[in-house]
Protein backbone atom coordinates (compact mmCIF):
# COMPACT_ATOMS: atom_id res chain seq x y z
CA UNK A 1 0.00 0.00 0.00
CA UNK A 2 1.62 3.08 -1.33
CA UNK A 3 1.27 5.99 1.21
CA UNK A 4 0.06 9.65 0.90
CA UNK A 5 3.72 11.05 1.96
CA UNK A 6 5.37 8.11 -0.18
CA UNK A 7 3.51 10.30 -3.32
CA UNK A 8 4.54 13.40 -1.59
CA UNK A 9 7.96 12.36 -1.57
CA UNK A 10 7.73 11.14 -5.24
CA UNK A 11 6.55 15.03 -6.09
CA UNK A 12 9.35 16.36 -4.78
CA UNK A 13 11.64 14.07 -6.30
CA UNK A 14 9.54 14.72 -9.21
CA UNK A 15 9.67 18.71 -8.89
CA UNK A 16 6.26 18.95 -9.11
CA UNK A 17 3.77 20.73 -6.29
CA UNK A 18 0.53 18.43 -5.83
CA UNK A 19 -2.32 20.00 -3.85
CA UNK A 20 -4.28 17.87 -1.09
CA UNK A 21 -7.06 16.63 -3.76
CA UNK A 22 -4.23 15.59 -5.84
CA UNK A 23 -2.15 13.92 -3.26
CA UNK A 24 -5.05 12.17 -1.93
CA UNK A 25 -6.70 10.93 -5.83
CA UNK A 26 -2.97 9.84 -6.82
CA UNK A 27 -2.31 7.89 -3.94
CA UNK A 28 -5.53 6.29 -4.69
CA UNK A 29 -4.87 5.56 -8.21
CA UNK A 30 -0.90 4.89 -8.04
CA UNK A 31 -1.80 2.43 -5.43
CA UNK A 32 -3.98 0.35 -7.73
CA UNK A 33 -1.69 0.66 -10.68
CA UNK A 34 1.36 -0.78 -8.65
CA UNK A 35 -0.89 -3.77 -7.77
CA UNK A 36 -1.83 -4.13 -11.35
CA UNK A 37 1.32 -3.86 -12.90
CA UNK A 38 3.40 -5.70 -9.97
CA UNK A 39 1.83 -9.16 -11.17
CA UNK A 40 4.73 -9.24 -12.76
CA UNK A 41 6.09 -10.22 -10.14
CA UNK A 42 4.54 -13.92 -10.63
CA UNK A 43 7.12 -14.34 -13.98
CA UNK A 44 9.86 -16.90 -12.30
CA UNK A 45 11.61 -17.57 -15.48
CA UNK A 46 14.86 -15.59 -15.90
CA UNK A 47 16.22 -14.76 -19.58
CA UNK A 48 19.99 -14.72 -21.04
CA UNK A 49 19.98 -10.82 -21.23
CA UNK A 50 21.46 -10.11 -25.04
CA UNK A 51 22.35 -7.13 -25.85
CA UNK A 52 19.78 -5.98 -29.00
CA UNK A 53 20.64 -5.98 -32.60
CA UNK A 54 19.77 -2.30 -32.20
CA UNK A 55 21.10 -0.71 -29.39
CA UNK A 56 22.06 2.77 -28.43
CA UNK A 57 25.42 4.61 -29.45
CA UNK A 58 26.93 7.50 -28.31
CA UNK A 59 28.96 10.08 -29.93
CA UNK A 60 32.34 12.19 -29.00
CA UNK A 61 31.38 14.70 -26.47
CA UNK A 62 32.68 17.43 -28.45
CA UNK A 63 31.33 20.96 -29.70
CA UNK A 64 29.82 20.19 -33.40
CA UNK A 65 28.59 24.11 -34.15
CA UNK A 66 29.70 27.06 -34.47
CA UNK A 67 29.88 29.18 -31.77
CA UNK A 68 26.32 31.22 -31.44
CA UNK A 69 24.97 29.19 -34.37
CA UNK A 70 21.89 28.31 -32.19
CA UNK A 71 21.69 31.01 -29.80
CA UNK A 72 19.31 33.45 -30.84
CA UNK A 73 16.96 30.61 -32.16
CA UNK A 74 17.04 28.96 -28.44
CA UNK A 75 16.34 32.08 -27.02
CA UNK A 76 13.08 32.81 -28.50
CA UNK A 77 11.74 30.55 -26.40
CA UNK A 78 13.40 31.14 -23.23
CA UNK A 79 11.31 32.73 -20.41
CA UNK A 80 13.86 34.51 -18.60
CA UNK A 81 16.97 35.69 -20.24
CA UNK A 82 19.90 38.18 -19.43
CA UNK A 83 21.18 38.87 -22.66
CA UNK A 84 22.68 35.93 -24.30
CA UNK A 85 22.44 33.95 -21.18
CA UNK A 86 19.52 31.84 -19.49
CA UNK A 87 18.64 33.59 -16.29
CA UNK A 88 17.63 31.17 -13.63
CA UNK A 89 17.45 32.14 -9.47
CA UNK A 90 20.67 31.57 -6.77
CA UNK A 91 21.10 28.01 -6.57
CA UNK A 92 22.50 28.42 -2.33
CA UNK B 1 -15.05 19.89 -56.39
CA UNK B 2 -12.47 17.49 -56.17
CA UNK B 3 -13.68 14.05 -55.15
CA UNK B 4 -11.84 14.34 -51.84
CA UNK B 5 -13.83 11.19 -50.30
CA UNK B 6 -12.12 8.96 -52.68
CA UNK B 7 -8.10 10.79 -53.01
CA UNK B 8 -5.34 8.75 -52.99
CA UNK B 9 -2.17 10.31 -52.80
CA UNK B 10 -1.24 8.35 -56.74
CA UNK B 11 -5.01 10.06 -57.97
CA UNK B 12 -3.83 13.30 -56.49
CA UNK B 13 -0.21 13.11 -58.15
CA UNK B 14 -2.15 11.81 -61.46
CA UNK B 15 -4.41 14.89 -61.39
CA UNK B 16 -1.79 17.34 -60.68
CA UNK B 17 0.46 16.18 -63.23
CA UNK B 18 -2.29 15.94 -66.04
CA UNK B 19 -3.64 19.51 -64.80
CA UNK B 20 -6.60 18.29 -63.56
CA UNK B 21 -6.49 20.40 -60.66
CA UNK B 22 -3.10 22.23 -58.99
CA UNK B 23 -1.69 21.77 -55.60
CA UNK B 24 -2.95 24.91 -54.82
CA UNK B 25 -6.56 23.63 -55.87
CA UNK B 26 -6.03 20.86 -53.34
CA UNK B 27 -4.76 22.47 -50.74
CA UNK B 28 -7.72 24.83 -50.52
CA UNK B 29 -10.26 22.23 -50.59
CA UNK B 30 -8.70 20.78 -47.51
CA UNK B 31 -8.80 24.19 -45.67
CA UNK B 32 -12.12 24.66 -47.00
CA UNK B 33 -12.81 21.40 -45.15
CA UNK B 34 -11.02 22.36 -41.97
CA UNK B 35 -12.80 25.71 -41.71
CA UNK B 36 -16.36 23.67 -42.14
CA UNK B 37 -15.79 20.87 -39.62
CA UNK B 38 -12.86 21.76 -37.15
CA UNK B 39 -14.70 23.48 -34.65
CA UNK B 40 -17.20 21.31 -34.08
CA UNK B 41 -14.37 18.50 -34.00
CA UNK B 42 -11.39 20.14 -32.70
CA UNK B 43 -9.01 18.69 -34.97
CA UNK B 44 -6.19 21.26 -35.74
CA UNK B 45 -4.70 23.15 -33.19
CA UNK B 46 -3.50 25.98 -35.57
CA UNK B 47 -3.95 25.51 -39.07
CA UNK B 48 -0.36 26.88 -41.33
CA UNK B 49 -2.67 28.18 -44.07
CA UNK B 50 -0.31 31.17 -45.41
CA UNK B 51 3.11 28.80 -45.12
CA UNK B 52 0.60 25.88 -46.57
CA UNK B 53 -0.19 28.02 -50.04
CA UNK B 54 3.39 28.84 -50.30
CA UNK B 55 4.09 25.29 -50.16
CA UNK B 56 1.49 24.31 -52.77
CA UNK B 57 2.49 27.27 -55.00
CA UNK B 58 5.87 25.99 -55.20
CA UNK B 59 4.79 22.04 -55.62
CA UNK B 60 2.77 23.73 -58.89
CA UNK B 61 6.00 24.11 -60.22
CA UNK B 62 7.55 21.15 -59.43
CA UNK B 63 4.73 19.95 -61.47
CA UNK B 64 5.76 22.35 -64.37
CA UNK B 65 9.42 21.81 -64.29
CA UNK B 66 8.88 17.66 -63.54
CA UNK B 67 10.59 17.85 -60.91
CA UNK B 68 7.46 16.70 -58.34
CA UNK B 69 7.86 13.51 -56.85
CA UNK B 70 4.98 11.73 -55.27
CA UNK B 71 4.52 13.16 -52.12
CA UNK B 72 4.57 16.91 -53.79
CA UNK B 73 1.60 19.21 -53.03
CA UNK B 74 0.14 16.96 -51.06
CA UNK B 75 -1.32 17.64 -48.13
CA UNK B 76 -0.08 16.20 -44.68
CA UNK B 77 -1.04 17.59 -41.00
CA UNK B 78 1.29 16.96 -38.28
CA UNK B 79 0.73 15.78 -34.69
CA UNK B 80 1.36 18.63 -32.10
CA UNK B 81 4.48 16.89 -30.60
CA UNK B 82 6.54 16.70 -34.15
CA UNK B 83 8.53 19.86 -34.87
CA UNK B 84 8.45 22.21 -37.47
CA UNK B 85 10.57 24.90 -37.46
CA UNK B 86 8.89 28.36 -36.59
CA UNK B 87 5.89 26.71 -35.80
CA UNK B 88 4.31 25.94 -32.16
CA UNK B 89 4.43 22.69 -30.79
CA UNK B 90 3.15 21.88 -27.55
CA UNK B 91 2.49 18.53 -27.50
CA UNK B 92 -1.28 19.60 -26.67
CA UNK B 93 0.32 20.75 -22.98
CA UNK B 94 -0.09 24.11 -21.42
CA UNK B 95 3.42 23.78 -20.51
CA UNK B 96 4.70 23.97 -24.19
CA UNK B 97 1.53 26.47 -25.25
CA UNK B 98 3.76 29.27 -26.68
CA UNK B 99 6.37 27.02 -27.64
CA UNK B 100 8.17 27.56 -30.98
CA UNK B 101 9.94 24.42 -32.30
CA UNK B 102 13.53 26.02 -32.81
CA UNK B 103 14.28 23.36 -35.74
CA UNK B 104 12.39 21.21 -37.82
CA UNK B 105 12.19 17.02 -37.37
CA UNK B 106 14.12 15.06 -39.52
CA UNK B 107 10.62 13.51 -40.75
CA UNK B 108 9.28 17.34 -41.61
CA UNK B 109 13.12 17.76 -43.11
CA UNK B 110 12.18 15.13 -45.33
CA UNK B 111 8.52 15.87 -46.02
CA UNK B 112 9.57 19.37 -47.47
CA UNK B 113 12.18 18.29 -49.80
CA UNK B 114 9.68 16.08 -51.34
CA UNK B 115 7.35 19.37 -51.55
CA UNK B 116 4.50 18.04 -49.37
CA UNK B 117 2.37 20.75 -48.14
CA UNK B 118 2.32 20.77 -44.57
CA UNK B 119 -1.40 22.03 -43.22
CA UNK B 120 -1.66 22.29 -39.63
CA UNK B 121 -0.79 20.88 -36.37
CA UNK B 122 -3.39 18.41 -34.99
CA UNK B 123 -4.55 17.36 -31.21
CA UNK B 124 -3.66 14.65 -29.42
CA UNK B 125 -3.23 13.52 -25.59
CA UNK B 126 -0.97 15.54 -23.95
CA UNK B 127 2.87 14.36 -24.19
CA UNK B 128 1.57 11.57 -26.17
CA UNK B 129 -0.08 9.54 -23.24
CA UNK B 130 -3.36 8.93 -23.43
CA UNK B 131 -5.81 6.52 -25.59
CA UNK B 132 -8.47 8.53 -26.17
CA UNK B 133 -7.24 12.51 -26.72
CA UNK B 134 -9.07 13.15 -23.61
CA UNK B 135 -6.08 14.56 -21.83
CA UNK B 136 -5.10 16.98 -23.92
CA UNK B 137 -4.62 20.61 -22.45
CA UNK B 138 -6.82 22.10 -25.10
CA UNK B 139 -9.93 20.07 -25.59
CA UNK B 140 -11.21 16.32 -26.44
CA UNK B 141 -11.49 15.77 -30.76
CA UNK B 142 -14.50 13.95 -31.06
CA UNK B 143 -14.76 10.83 -33.36
CA UNK B 144 -16.03 12.13 -36.48
CA UNK B 145 -18.06 8.56 -36.97
CA UNK B 146 -20.02 9.56 -33.18
CA UNK B 147 -19.43 13.13 -32.24
CA UNK B 148 -20.47 11.97 -28.12
CA UNK B 149 -17.34 8.91 -28.42
CA UNK B 150 -13.72 9.81 -28.72
CA UNK B 151 -11.59 9.00 -32.05
CA UNK B 152 -8.99 7.04 -30.04
CA UNK B 153 -5.77 8.31 -28.93
CA UNK B 154 -2.67 9.41 -28.63
CA UNK B 155 -2.82 10.16 -32.33
CA UNK B 156 -6.75 11.06 -32.36
CA UNK B 157 -6.25 14.95 -34.26
CA UNK B 158 -4.36 13.03 -36.96
CA UNK B 159 -6.68 10.04 -37.26
CA UNK B 160 -9.71 12.65 -37.45
CA UNK B 161 -7.90 14.78 -39.91
CA UNK B 162 -7.68 12.43 -42.38
CA UNK B 163 -11.42 10.24 -41.72
CA UNK B 164 -12.90 13.85 -41.64
CA UNK B 165 -11.21 14.90 -45.30
CA UNK B 166 -9.17 17.65 -43.57
CA UNK B 167 -6.07 16.10 -44.57
CA UNK B 168 -4.91 13.28 -47.24
CA UNK B 169 -2.30 11.75 -44.72
CA UNK B 170 -1.12 12.64 -41.47
CA UNK B 171 1.88 11.76 -39.04
CA UNK B 172 1.22 10.56 -35.84
CA UNK B 173 3.44 8.80 -33.22
CA UNK B 174 3.18 5.56 -31.67
CA UNK B 175 4.86 4.54 -28.47
CA UNK B 176 1.90 2.23 -26.92
CA UNK B 177 -0.12 2.12 -29.93
CA UNK B 178 -0.99 5.72 -30.41
CA UNK B 179 -1.39 5.40 -34.23
CA UNK B 180 -2.89 2.17 -34.32
CA UNK B 181 -5.85 2.20 -31.93
CA UNK B 182 -7.00 5.80 -32.88
CA UNK B 183 -7.05 4.67 -36.85
CA UNK B 184 -9.46 1.58 -36.20
CA UNK B 185 -11.82 4.05 -34.20
CA UNK B 186 -11.68 6.27 -36.62
CA UNK B 187 -11.66 3.65 -39.55
CA UNK B 188 -8.51 4.55 -41.77
CA UNK B 189 -5.25 3.02 -41.60
CA UNK B 190 -2.90 3.28 -38.88
CA UNK B 191 0.91 2.58 -39.14
CA UNK B 192 4.09 1.63 -36.85
CA UNK B 193 7.34 1.20 -38.58
CA UNK B 194 9.71 -1.07 -36.73
CA UNK B 195 11.59 1.07 -34.11
CA UNK B 196 14.16 2.72 -35.04
CA UNK B 197 13.07 2.73 -39.12
CA UNK B 198 12.03 6.43 -38.95
CA UNK B 199 14.13 9.49 -37.22
CA UNK B 200 12.92 10.52 -33.94
CA UNK B 201 14.77 13.37 -34.36
CA UNK B 202 12.54 16.23 -33.61
CA UNK B 203 9.63 14.44 -32.37
CA UNK B 204 9.10 14.83 -28.31
CA UNK B 205 10.45 11.81 -26.46
CA UNK B 206 7.74 10.27 -24.54
CA UNK B 207 9.45 6.75 -23.82
CA UNK B 208 12.99 6.40 -25.90
CA UNK B 209 12.71 2.52 -26.49
CA UNK B 210 9.54 2.70 -27.49
CA UNK B 211 8.50 5.80 -29.70
CA UNK B 212 8.10 6.17 -33.24
CA UNK B 213 6.46 8.45 -35.85
CA UNK B 214 4.20 6.50 -38.58
CA UNK B 215 1.93 7.55 -41.09
CA UNK B 216 -2.26 8.10 -41.26
CA UNK B 217 -3.80 7.76 -44.44
CA UNK B 218 -7.14 6.32 -46.00
CA UNK B 219 -5.00 3.18 -47.65
CA UNK B 220 -2.19 1.33 -47.21
CA UNK B 221 -0.68 2.27 -50.55
CA UNK B 222 -0.74 5.65 -48.93
CA UNK B 223 0.49 4.80 -45.52
CA UNK B 224 3.60 3.50 -47.97
CA UNK B 225 4.16 6.34 -49.73
CA UNK B 226 4.60 8.18 -46.12
CA UNK B 227 6.64 5.90 -44.56
CA UNK B 228 9.35 5.24 -47.69
CA UNK B 229 9.33 9.32 -47.39
CA UNK B 230 10.20 9.71 -43.96
CA UNK B 231 11.91 6.79 -42.97
CA UNK B 232 15.97 6.30 -42.95
CA UNK B 233 18.67 5.90 -40.71
CA UNK B 234 19.51 9.53 -39.58
CA UNK B 235 22.84 10.60 -37.48
CA UNK B 236 20.88 12.67 -35.50
CA UNK B 237 18.95 9.85 -34.11
CA UNK B 238 21.37 7.17 -32.29
CA UNK B 239 19.09 4.22 -32.34
CA UNK B 240 17.99 4.72 -36.04
CA UNK B 241 18.55 2.32 -38.48
CA UNK B 242 18.60 1.85 -42.44
CA UNK B 243 15.98 -0.34 -44.39
CA UNK B 244 18.58 -3.41 -44.77
CA UNK B 245 19.80 -3.11 -41.02
CA UNK B 246 17.67 -6.43 -40.36
CA UNK B 247 17.78 -9.69 -42.36
CA UNK B 248 15.21 -10.60 -44.50
CA UNK B 249 14.15 -14.05 -45.12
CA UNK B 250 12.21 -14.89 -47.96
CA UNK B 251 8.35 -15.67 -48.11
CA UNK B 252 6.72 -17.83 -50.76
CA UNK B 253 3.38 -18.31 -49.29
CA UNK B 254 2.16 -15.93 -46.51
CA UNK B 255 1.47 -17.72 -43.08
CA UNK B 256 -0.50 -15.60 -40.41
CA UNK B 257 -0.32 -16.71 -37.00
CA UNK B 258 -3.33 -15.74 -34.43
CA UNK B 259 -2.82 -16.23 -31.06
CA UNK B 260 -5.92 -17.62 -30.20
CA UNK B 261 -6.00 -17.60 -26.49
CA UNK B 262 -4.60 -13.87 -26.15
CA UNK B 263 -8.07 -13.43 -27.64
CA UNK B 264 -9.72 -14.51 -24.62
CA UNK B 265 -8.85 -11.54 -22.16
CA UNK B 266 -12.08 -9.98 -22.63
CA UNK B 267 -12.70 -8.43 -26.39
CA UNK B 268 -16.36 -7.51 -27.16
CA UNK B 269 -18.18 -10.22 -28.89
CA UNK B 270 -18.66 -8.01 -32.18
CA UNK B 271 -15.29 -7.52 -32.16
CA UNK B 272 -14.32 -10.88 -32.29
CA UNK B 273 -17.24 -11.77 -34.93
CA UNK B 274 -15.58 -9.01 -37.14
CA UNK B 275 -12.46 -10.58 -36.30
CA UNK B 276 -13.47 -13.97 -37.75
CA UNK B 277 -15.34 -12.89 -40.84
CA UNK B 278 -11.50 -10.48 -41.36
CA UNK B 279 -10.16 -14.29 -40.88
CA UNK B 280 -12.46 -15.56 -43.16
CA UNK B 281 -11.94 -13.28 -46.09
CA UNK B 282 -7.96 -13.89 -45.51
CA UNK B 283 -8.40 -17.67 -46.17
CA UNK B 284 -10.58 -16.76 -49.53
CA UNK B 285 -7.63 -14.71 -50.17
CA UNK B 286 -5.09 -17.56 -50.03
CA UNK B 287 -3.16 -16.81 -46.89
CA UNK B 288 -2.84 -20.10 -44.75
CA UNK B 289 -4.13 -19.25 -41.33
CA UNK B 290 -2.24 -21.29 -37.97
CA UNK B 291 -2.81 -20.71 -34.15
CA UNK B 292 0.25 -19.49 -32.38
CA UNK B 293 1.12 -19.38 -28.93
CA UNK B 294 2.62 -16.15 -27.02
CA UNK B 295 2.82 -17.14 -23.70
CA UNK B 296 4.35 -14.23 -22.21
CA UNK B 297 2.48 -11.45 -24.24
CA UNK B 298 -0.30 -11.39 -21.75
CA UNK B 299 2.07 -9.55 -19.22
CA UNK B 300 2.18 -6.51 -22.11
CA UNK B 301 0.16 -3.88 -20.06
CA UNK B 302 1.73 -4.66 -16.93
CA UNK B 303 5.37 -4.09 -18.37
CA UNK B 304 4.55 -1.19 -20.99
CA UNK B 305 2.97 0.90 -17.78
CA UNK B 306 6.24 0.00 -15.63
CA UNK B 307 8.89 0.97 -18.71
CA UNK B 308 7.15 4.10 -19.79
CA UNK B 309 6.27 5.75 -17.05
CA UNK B 310 9.82 5.53 -16.01
CA UNK B 311 11.02 6.55 -19.28
CA UNK B 312 8.75 9.12 -19.01
CA UNK B 313 9.75 10.13 -15.74
CA UNK B 314 13.16 11.01 -17.28
CA UNK B 315 12.19 12.52 -20.57
CA UNK B 316 9.98 15.18 -18.92
CA UNK B 317 12.57 16.15 -16.47
CA UNK B 318 13.55 18.82 -19.08
CA UNK B 319 10.22 20.46 -18.78
CA UNK B 320 10.85 22.89 -16.13
CA UNK B 321 10.26 26.32 -17.11
CA UNK B 322 13.74 27.22 -17.81
CA UNK B 323 15.29 26.63 -20.95
CA UNK B 324 11.61 27.18 -22.67
CA UNK B 325 7.77 26.96 -21.96
CA UNK B 326 5.89 27.71 -19.39
CA UNK B 327 7.53 29.85 -16.36
CA UNK B 328 5.57 30.43 -12.94
CA UNK B 329 7.27 32.71 -10.57
CA UNK B 330 6.98 29.97 -7.55
CA UNK B 331 8.79 32.58 -5.14
CA UNK B 332 12.13 33.16 -3.40
CA UNK B 333 13.92 30.31 -4.68
CA UNK B 334 14.68 28.50 -8.01
CA UNK B 335 13.20 24.61 -6.43
CA UNK B 336 9.61 26.66 -6.00
CA UNK B 337 9.75 27.62 -9.97
CA UNK B 338 10.06 23.82 -10.53
CA UNK B 339 7.54 23.00 -8.46
CA UNK B 340 4.93 25.09 -9.41
CA UNK B 341 5.44 25.55 -13.23
CA UNK B 342 5.72 21.44 -13.54
CA UNK B 343 2.55 21.54 -10.85
CA UNK B 344 0.53 23.61 -13.03
CA UNK B 345 1.83 23.04 -16.66
CA UNK B 346 1.62 19.47 -16.49
CA UNK B 347 -1.78 18.05 -16.76
CA UNK B 348 -3.16 14.85 -14.49
CA UNK B 349 -2.62 12.28 -16.35
CA UNK B 350 1.11 13.41 -17.07
CA UNK B 351 1.67 14.15 -13.54
CA UNK B 352 0.26 10.30 -12.76
CA UNK B 353 2.77 8.50 -15.12
CA UNK B 354 5.78 10.61 -13.91
CA UNK B 355 4.90 9.84 -10.23
CA UNK B 356 4.51 6.15 -11.40
CA UNK B 357 7.72 6.30 -13.02
CA UNK B 358 9.84 7.77 -10.48
CA UNK B 359 8.31 4.82 -8.03
CA UNK B 360 9.48 1.81 -10.29
CA UNK B 361 13.06 3.57 -10.77
CA UNK B 362 13.05 4.15 -7.04
CA UNK B 363 16.21 2.89 -4.93
CA UNK B 364 14.19 0.10 -3.10
CA UNK B 365 11.93 -0.67 -5.94
CA UNK B 366 13.11 -0.65 -9.08
CA UNK B 367 14.34 -3.90 -9.56
CA UNK B 368 11.35 -5.40 -8.66
CA UNK B 369 9.26 -3.18 -11.09
CA UNK B 370 11.67 -1.80 -13.62
CA UNK B 371 14.11 -4.56 -14.00
CA UNK B 372 12.12 -7.20 -14.04
CA UNK B 373 10.02 -5.56 -16.84
CA UNK B 374 12.84 -5.29 -18.87
CA UNK B 375 13.19 -9.34 -17.78
CA UNK B 376 10.05 -9.81 -19.09
CA UNK B 377 9.83 -7.97 -21.91
CA UNK B 378 12.91 -9.90 -23.39
CA UNK B 379 10.50 -12.91 -22.83
CA UNK B 380 7.60 -11.47 -24.87
CA UNK B 381 10.73 -10.63 -27.56
CA UNK B 382 11.29 -13.95 -28.00
CA UNK B 383 7.67 -15.23 -27.75
CA UNK B 384 7.62 -13.30 -30.53
CA UNK B 385 10.79 -14.40 -32.24
CA UNK B 386 10.17 -17.82 -31.70
CA UNK B 387 6.40 -17.57 -33.17
CA UNK B 388 8.11 -15.91 -36.41
CA UNK B 389 10.04 -18.94 -37.24
CA UNK B 390 6.82 -20.26 -37.86
CA UNK B 391 4.24 -17.78 -39.16
CA UNK B 392 5.23 -14.43 -41.10
CA UNK B 393 2.47 -12.61 -39.88
CA UNK B 394 0.63 -12.32 -36.40
CA UNK B 395 -2.96 -11.12 -36.93
CA UNK B 396 -4.96 -9.71 -33.97
CA UNK B 397 -7.99 -7.03 -33.88
CA UNK B 398 -6.44 -4.00 -33.03
CA UNK B 399 -8.45 -2.83 -29.82
CA UNK B 400 -11.09 -4.61 -27.83
CA UNK B 401 -13.86 -2.66 -27.97
CA UNK B 402 -15.61 0.39 -30.90
CA UNK B 403 -14.58 3.85 -29.99
CA UNK B 404 -16.23 4.44 -26.13
CA UNK B 405 -17.93 7.28 -25.35
CA UNK B 406 -16.34 10.09 -24.12
CA UNK B 407 -15.78 10.28 -20.24
CA UNK B 408 -16.47 6.93 -19.88
CA UNK B 409 -13.23 5.49 -18.64
CA UNK B 410 -11.28 8.53 -17.53
CA UNK B 411 -12.10 8.04 -13.77
CA UNK B 412 -10.56 4.39 -14.02
CA UNK B 413 -6.85 4.15 -15.37
CA UNK B 414 -6.44 0.73 -16.01
CA UNK B 415 -9.19 0.40 -17.95
CA UNK B 416 -7.73 2.80 -20.56
CA UNK B 417 -4.27 1.48 -20.32
CA UNK B 418 -6.23 -2.21 -21.63
CA UNK B 419 -6.83 -0.32 -24.28
CA UNK B 420 -3.07 -1.09 -25.05
CA UNK B 421 -3.37 -4.94 -25.09
CA UNK B 422 -3.03 -5.57 -28.81
CA UNK B 423 -1.46 -2.78 -29.58
CA UNK B 424 1.64 -2.65 -26.90
CA UNK B 425 3.44 -5.73 -27.92
CA UNK B 426 4.77 -4.36 -31.12
CA UNK B 427 6.61 -1.20 -29.03
CA UNK B 428 7.61 -3.34 -26.37
CA UNK B 429 9.25 -5.97 -28.58
CA UNK B 430 10.45 -2.85 -31.52
CA UNK B 431 7.59 -4.55 -34.38
CA UNK B 432 6.20 -3.25 -37.47
CA UNK B 433 2.80 -3.15 -36.90
CA UNK B 434 -0.14 -1.96 -38.90
CA UNK B 435 -3.95 -1.00 -38.10
CA UNK B 436 -6.37 -1.64 -41.17
CA UNK B 437 -9.80 -1.10 -41.29
CA UNK B 438 -11.86 -4.01 -41.45
CA UNK B 439 -16.00 -2.87 -41.27
CA UNK B 440 -18.58 -1.79 -38.50
CA UNK B 441 -20.04 -2.41 -35.36
CA UNK B 442 -23.36 -1.09 -34.61
CA UNK B 443 -23.79 0.99 -31.76
CA UNK B 444 -26.62 2.80 -30.47
CA UNK B 445 -27.97 3.01 -34.02
CA UNK B 446 -24.09 3.90 -35.42
CA UNK B 447 -21.60 2.32 -37.41
CA UNK B 448 -18.39 2.33 -35.69
CA UNK B 449 -15.36 1.75 -37.45
CA UNK B 450 -13.01 -0.74 -36.14
CA UNK B 451 -9.79 -2.48 -37.26
CA UNK B 452 -7.49 -5.74 -37.22
CA UNK B 453 -3.89 -5.34 -36.80
CA UNK B 454 -1.47 -7.32 -38.50
CA UNK B 455 2.52 -7.41 -36.98
CA UNK B 456 5.75 -8.37 -38.52
CA UNK B 457 8.85 -9.43 -38.07
CA UNK B 458 11.61 -6.52 -37.40
CA UNK B 459 12.43 -4.47 -41.12
CA UNK B 460 9.43 -6.60 -42.62
CA UNK B 461 7.46 -3.77 -43.17
CA UNK B 462 6.80 -5.10 -47.03
CA UNK B 463 5.05 -8.11 -45.34
CA UNK B 464 2.63 -5.63 -43.82
CA UNK B 465 1.97 -3.50 -47.10
CA UNK B 466 1.47 -6.71 -49.15
CA UNK B 467 -1.00 -8.30 -46.72
CA UNK B 468 -2.63 -5.21 -46.02
CA UNK B 469 -3.29 -3.94 -49.72
CA UNK B 470 -4.38 -7.12 -50.50
CA UNK B 471 -7.04 -7.50 -47.61
CA UNK B 472 -8.17 -4.17 -48.87
CA UNK B 473 -8.36 -5.32 -51.93
CA UNK B 474 -6.13 -2.41 -53.51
Amino acid sequence: MITKEEIKNLASLARIELDNSEVESLTKEVDSILAYVGQIQEVSAGVDREIPKNRNIMRDDVVTNEPGQYTSDILTNTPVKTGEYVSVKKIL
Amino acid sequence: MIDLKNLTIKKAHEAMKNGDFTAVDLTKSYLDIIKQKNSELNVYLEVFEKDALKQAEDADKRFKDGSAVEMTGIPIALKDNILYQGHISSSASRILENHVAPYDSTVVKKLKEAGAVILGRVNMDEFAMGVSTENSAFGVTKNPYDTSRVPGGSSGGSTTAVAMDGTLVALGSDTGGSCRQPAAFCGVVGFKPTYGSVSRHGLMAMGSSLDIIGPIAKTVSDAEVVFNTIKGKDDMDSTSISSDFYPKKSVSKMVIGIPREFLNIGVDERILTNFNDSVEKLKSLGYEIIDIDLPYVKYTVPVYYIISPAEVSSNLARFDGVKYGLHIDGGSNLLSDYLKTRGVGLGREVKRRIILGTYVLSSGYHDAYYNKATVVRDLITKDYTKAFEKVDVILTPTTTGPAFKIGEKVSDPIKMYLEDIFTGPANIVGLPAISVPSGFVKEDGVDLPVGIQFMAPHGREDLLFEVGKKFKGE
